[in-house]
């Protein structure tokens, strides 16, 4: 695989008008991703699929993150994708781009037109992140049931009440056990606070 | 019953046996509860090998899977009940012919288990079906299962026909069927079936509110 910084050259060549940052991770993982905006996202996808030095035919996994807003800086949704080539057995290619975590302006663009394998990660990722994928087939929920409103993996998500009955409460049960009012054993509560302490 | 202990075996030794007919018809039932065909997780496996050769269920009069809850006599419980799932499994409860029985199989069927805090783990089965035996256990080993089928063999055999102490399906006003929740914008609606189920509470239970108000 070429670097990281060659592949932005080859996709800012190609797709006119893109903006694409590189992104490192962890050093352990040694995986430098490029950020795209998302009006090119598609274009940039296309371009690594088609260009005969990449044949990426292969999308590995779809998946999203939640940053929450931090030091007044706004929060935003991020797609993660990993982009192989079965053809020259090489890649990934980490592609990822980002939205406002606003429910009404999460929308990035699909690349299931490219890549059918993304479909169903593409489906996962809008049920439990909220992530509206542009251009894609057949977008509904596919974990949780259809009538859920919730995006459960989202960091501000609040889950149901149901701590009715909590015999060994710790951390967060017991704080969700607490604010249900809940059946705890007295001696439970208080070794639960004194492991805290 | 009336039968002398001693005139009963002096009789079987000549082969004539004396039974009441509840104890005989108790015999058929326990020796044939014909399980529903169905896991939900990883316990399934652990019930597939309790059927098997190696632990062979078939000793039990349990081996006969069925495919369908119109000839089951037993649900056994076995794995994680999402919220997504449990709708189903109350409505394959309904469908159950009487009389039929209950087991939960496994940490997660009995209280929602290692994924208890989920946001889309039903936390135990009890909250929408009554179950007659539960076995804990992460999964149970097929032991504890066989050992739960003993149990349930035991509560059969301990049930009367006569008219005061007749069990629930004889009585035509009894209804089997159990409300099926419905999938609700956060949550199953209702989280709970309030009439079979209640937070269990002993002695040293309190609730949260009585533990706040003490000095």
């Amino acid at each position: 695989m070429e670097t990281i910084e060659k592949l932005k050259e080859a996709a800012i060549q190609a797709v006119h008008g893109a903006t694409i940052d590189i992104v490192n991770s962890t050093p352990a993982a040694a995986q430098p991703s490029l950020v795209v905006d998302r009006e090119h996202f598609y274009g940039v996808g296309k371009f690594f699929k088609e260009d005969s030095r990449f044949q990426i035919d292969y999308c590995s996994c779809v998946t999203a993150v939640d940053y929450l807003p931090k030091d007044g800086k706004p929060g935003h949704v991020e797609v993660v994708y990993h982009l192989y080539s079965v053809a020259q057995k090489q890649g990934p290619i980490i592609l990822k781009v980002r939205a406002p975590r606003e429910l009404d302006q999460c929308h990035v663009p699909s690349l299931t037109p490219l890549w059918r394998g993304c479909e169903f990660q593409e489906r996962e990722a809008f049920d439990l992140y909220g992530v509206k994928f542009d251009g894609h087939p057949d977008l509904r929920r596919i974990l949780m049931w259809d009538e859920f409103k919730d995006h459960p993996m989202r960091k501000d998500y609040v889950p149901p009440m149901d701590y009715e009955w909590e015999p060994t409460p710790h951390d967060d049960t017991l704080v969700r056990a607490e604010q249900g009012g809940g059946v705890v054993p007295p001696s439970a509560i208080e070794e639960a606070h004194k492991a805290k302490k | 019953m009336a039968v002398d202990e001693g005139l009963k075996s002096e009789m079987q030794k000549h082969g004539v046996f004396v039974i009441p007919f509840e104890q005989l018809y108790n015999w058929g039932r326990k020796s044939s509860i014909w399980p529903l065909q169905f896991g939900l997780a990883c316990c399934a496996i652990e019930m597939i090998a309790s059927a098997a050769s190696r632990y062979d269920l078939a000793r039990f009069g349990a081996e006969v899977f069925r495919a369908t809850p119109r000839q089951a006599d037993l649900m056994i419980v076995a794995g994680t009940v999402t919220k997504k799932m449990a709708p189903q499994v109350v409505r394959l409860f309904n469908q159950m012919p009487e009389p039929k029985y209950v087991i939960a199989m496994g940490a997660c069927a009995i209280s929602g288990g290692p994924f208890k805090d989920g946001y889309n783990v039903l936390k135990g089965i009890d909250r929408y079906i009554p179950v007659d035996v539960h076995i804990p256990g992460c999964p149970p080993r097929p032991e504890a299962l066989i050992h739960a089928i003993m149990t349930l063999q035991q509560k059969i055999a301990g049930q009367h026909l006569e008219k005061d102490h007749r069990p629930r399906w004889y009585d035509k006003t009894e209804t089997a069927e159990y409300p099926i929740p419905g999938y609700g914008a956060h949550d199953l609606e209702p989280p709970v079936n309030k009439s079979i189920w209640q937070p269990p509470r002993n002695y040293r239970d309190e609730t949260i509110q009585e533990v706040l108000k003490k000095p």
